[in-house]
């Protein structure tokens, strides 16, 4: 028993808090304690992962010597060696200038699963540097968003229900980030899935929420398809599903050792679809917006924590298979920048407090997507430093939401800053994360990629796809920076002004849109639970209690504000380190440096993106707290555009009209033939023993001698028949 | 299954029938079972009429008898054993329900029960 067989424990302990939280639901002593169970469940499931974490980095301030040659079943699994390495500012670079460090994992068996005629497919762990970031990730800031919940559903009737969804939630993601095999990554994966469902459906008696979750699902169902094709494809072509076979066996494609299956160069681009589906990329991004439909806790940790990580996982986790296909990584790489920079043109236009983050996720991730598909370690980075701002800001904007009685319309807010001091600077932590503000940690993680997109690109002229994922990038990080002080600035600076919900005041102001009105009802559900809280019936905004609401926001604000220079910079490249010694660069070729400009290009990159993040920032501040009527000037010439942004290029109602109406139209022409054909027939035939019953009824008389006498006769019958067949 | 051992255990029929006998044993089989037939058709009393389908069961015996007795063959005889069995049981049950319908309707007329139909 070792550190690392802690492993085998960490997913079960949020399952077994999520299966407390079931009896809990169903019984009113235990209610009250379902959400300290899960909070108490996750933490220690993050205390057992940071032991993992902590033997496996192994002796760090020491600059011992190498540990990469550490075999892969040794307890102690060394994630960062090299530590005595001088390294400069541009971190990056040196990764690829030493020796490839050596590649670590460790295996941990639990039970087994399934084993039919050759499959083998174990409940077992597969233990790497990148698995231990997701963990830290997932267990982390999960617990943190849940530790806020447990303020924010407080007095919701369905709290018990709630928290066996969010423990479900962990519980389905470690596993997913965990598996040893595809089949048990994709239990994990349905599991999220389903969980996701759950939580989104939570306020299930409002229309808007039960539907955005039947998107969520049904959306995810169409990438899914994908995933699971993925995986029988890879057990056709490979005869496994574990990684410890594929992985090495996708490596030696890749060097040339050994012939690639021909049918194989389809299996990432069905992996592609789930991953697509699963992090909200296009064209199958449309449930993630929607999502906001549940409580905004839910919406911290599916935009944080779980779930949209998870295609963005599942590539980095198979990026030697990727590697294997041409083109894959480079449509991957180009998608995601297109995503990156269309999600935040609608964005830009949004006009929903939560609307603006959650587009600003699916931008993010398209960032993600670019990461994984050149190679570079900023992907996941990126990852883990948007867990943070991202949770933090759905969590303040959560905080506003209840403050203002579920108001989501950010046209109607103005100066909140000086009711919600608190929440003003710790949403503006987050907001200076996701811009890219410079030494903030979106800016180290968003420049890694960027940096690694135009390094690239430089190369060859057979890296286009590299320069225009970056350039896709470099506007969107512009245009970033803009919506989101777009956002502060319109909601927290100016003279003080608000609508209250509609659950409140008199003013009933008129919706965005229909989507938008049905989410003030579901955002006035939450606001009431809030005040019910505190007493009190709110009519002023106030500001959130410390504990247990505001609290956690504090690490998310510091993981948002120094957690890129503290991983990047400081001591051994934690991140950078680590990540090069995980299944994901296994098959990574080295990147020769570039030089743009003359200088080093992710240098070059870095200081333009933080030049194009800063002038965002300044553009936002110009047009929406020095001088707003500039800004209303200019919203109103070009209304045509933003009016196609704010529809989201009506991609919603192209689905509409194009796959749900023909549907629709195909269903009523289906069932109509049903009806009048087939259940026609049906009662037909029916019609025959009825008719039947009708004529033989008379028969039956009641006179036994009557029923003798048909028995004579039944009899003669019988007798003159026999005695015809018998004289022939 | 029978044990094809078992027709040699039993002793041979000693008895024997001509054609001529065999016909006149159907005839008063005929006869039982027909007399039997029209008592049950005609009478309306319930155990007249019970009597009656009692006589077409012996009528059926006698013939099954005969055969059995022509052919040399045992199963006849053995399947009448199992009939009168049975005929006994299914007499102790219909005698009791007709006491059952008396005590109901005061009346032994099947008639009486007419309505019972569809």
């Amino acid at each position: 028993m070792t550190i690392i067989d802690l492993a085998k424990v960490i997913p079960w302990i949020p399952a077994a808090a999520a299966v407390f939280c079931g009896f809990a639901a169903v019984n009113d002593r235990l209610k009250n304690a379902a959400g300290w169970v899960c909070v108490a469940s996750i933490f220690t499931a993050f205390a057992l992962t940071v032991g993992i974490f902590s033997s496996a980095v192994g002796d760090l301030s020491g600059g011992k010597a190498d540990h990469a040659v550490a075999p892969a079943h040794d307890a102690t699994i060394a994630l960062v060696a090299d530590t005595d390495d001088s390294h400069d500012d541009h971190a990056h670079g040196d990764g690829h200038d030493k020796p490839k460090p050596g590649l670590v994992s460790h295996t941990v068996d639990v039970f087994p699963w399934i084993r039919v005629a050759g499959l083998t497919a174990d409940v077992a762990f597969f233990i790497d540097p990148l698995t231990i970031v997701m963990m830290l990730v997932i267990t982390g800031v999960g617990g943190l968003i849940a530790l806020y919940a447990n303020g924010y559903m407080a007095h919701d009737e369905g709290r018990a229900r709630f928290f066996m969804g969010v423990s479900l939630f962990v519980c389905a993601m470690l596993l997913l980030v965990m598996a040893d095999n595809l089949l048990l990554l994709y239990l994990g994966w349905e599991g999220v899935g389903l969980c996701s469902y759950l939580l989104i459906g939570h306020y299930f008696k409002h229309d808007v929420a039960v539907a955005a979750a039947k998107k969520a699902f049904i959306v995810n169902r169409i990438g899914d398809l994908g995933f699971a094709l993925g995986i029988f494809l890879i057990y056709a072509e490979l005869g496994s599903v574990r990684f410890d076979d594929i992985l090495p066996l996708a490596k030696e494609m890749v060097e040339g050792t050994r012939e690639i299956p021909p049918n194989l160069v389809f299996a990432p681009y069905l992996l592609m679809l789930g991953a697509f589906g699963k992090s909200a990329q296009l064209p199958l991004y449309v449930w993630l917006p929607d999502a906001m439909a549940g409580p905004t806790p839910v919406s911290a940790l599916v935009h944080a924590a779980t779930m949209v990580t998870a295609g963005v996982y599942l590539i980095a986790r198979m990026t030697p298979v990727f590697q294997l296909s041409p083109g894959s990584l480079e449509l991957v790489a180009i998608v995601g920048g297109i995503t990156a920079l269309y999600a935040a043109t609608i964005a830009m236009s949004c006009n929903d407090l939560k609307g603006v983050f959650a587009y600003s996720t699916v931008s993010q991730l398209g960032y993600m997507f670019m990461g994984v598909a050149l190679l570079s370690v900023g992907g996941v980075f990126h990852l883990v430093t948007h867990a943070f701002f991202k949770a933090l800001l759905f969590l303040t904007a959560g905080s506003v939401m209840h403050a203002l009685a579920g108001s989501l319309d950010i046209r109607t807010m103005s100066g909140m800053g000086r009711r919600m001091p608190v929440t003003k600077w710790l949403m503006f932590c987050g907001c200076l994360a996701l811009s890219g503000f410079p030494f903030t940690a979106g800016f180290f993680s968003k420049d890694l990629i960027l940096g690694d997109a135009i390094a690239k690109g430089l190369v060859g002229p057979e890296y286009w796809w590299a320069t225009v994922a970056g350039i896709l990038g470099l506007a969107a990080a512009f245009l970033t920076a803009f919506y989101t002080f777009r956002l502060w600035f319109h909601v927290f600076s100016g003279p003080e002004r608000f609508v209250m919900g509609r659950g409140h005041g008199d003013e009933k102001r008129q919706p965005i849109s229909d989507l938008e009105a049905a989410m003030i009802d579901v955002a006035e559900e939450e606001a009431h639970e809030i005040e019910a809280h505190g007493g009190h019936h709110a009519t002023e905004p106030h500001e959130m209690p410390l504990w247990p609401m505001n609290l956690p926001l504090f690490f998310l604000a510091f993981g948002a504000i120094a957690g890129g220079f503290l991983l990047h910079k400081v001591g051994p490249h934690y991140i950078d380190a680590m990540l090069y010694r995980s299944t994901q660069f296994m098959a990574a070729p080295d990147a020769p440096h570039t030089y743009l400009l003359g200088i080093d290009a992710h240098t070059a990159v870095a200081v333009i993106s933080g030049i194009l993040a800063v002038s965002g920032v300044l553009l936002a501040m110009l047009l929406f707290a020095i001088n707003r009527g500039l800004g209303q000037a200019l919203g109103a010439a070009f209304r045509p555009i933003g009016y196609v942004f704010e529809h989201g290029y009506f991609v919603d109602n192209a689905y509409h009209r194009l796959i749900y109406v023909p549907l629709r139209y195909t269903g009523y022409v289906l069932a109509a033939f049903d009806q009048l054909v087939i259940d026609w027939a049906v009662r037909l035939i029916g019609l025959v023993p009825v008719g039947a019953g009708l004529t033989i009824r008379k028969s039956q008389s009641g006179h036994l001698q009557g029923y003798g006498i048909f028995m004579v006769a039944g009899i003669a019958v019988l007798a003159a028949v026999v005695f015809i067949y018998a004289l022939r | 299954m029978i044990d094809p051992a078992l027709p040699s255990l039993l002793p041979a029929l000693a008895v024997s029938l001509s054609d001529a006998a065999l016909g006149h044993f159907q005839a008063t089989a005929a006869i039982l079972f027909c007399l039997g037939l029209i008592g049950f058709v005609t009478r309306r009393n319930l155990i007249v009429m019970f009597l009656c389908t009692e006589m077409m069961f012996q009528g059926v015996a006698v013939s099954l008898i005969a055969f059995s007795v022509y052919h040399g063959n045992v199963t006849g005889q053995t399947f009448v054993i199992f009939v009168l069995t049975i005929a006994a049981a299914e007499a102790a049950l219909a005698l009791g329900l007709v006491v059952m319908l008396f005590r109901r309707r005061r009346t032994l007329d099947a008639e009486a029960w007419a309505q019972l139909h569809d």
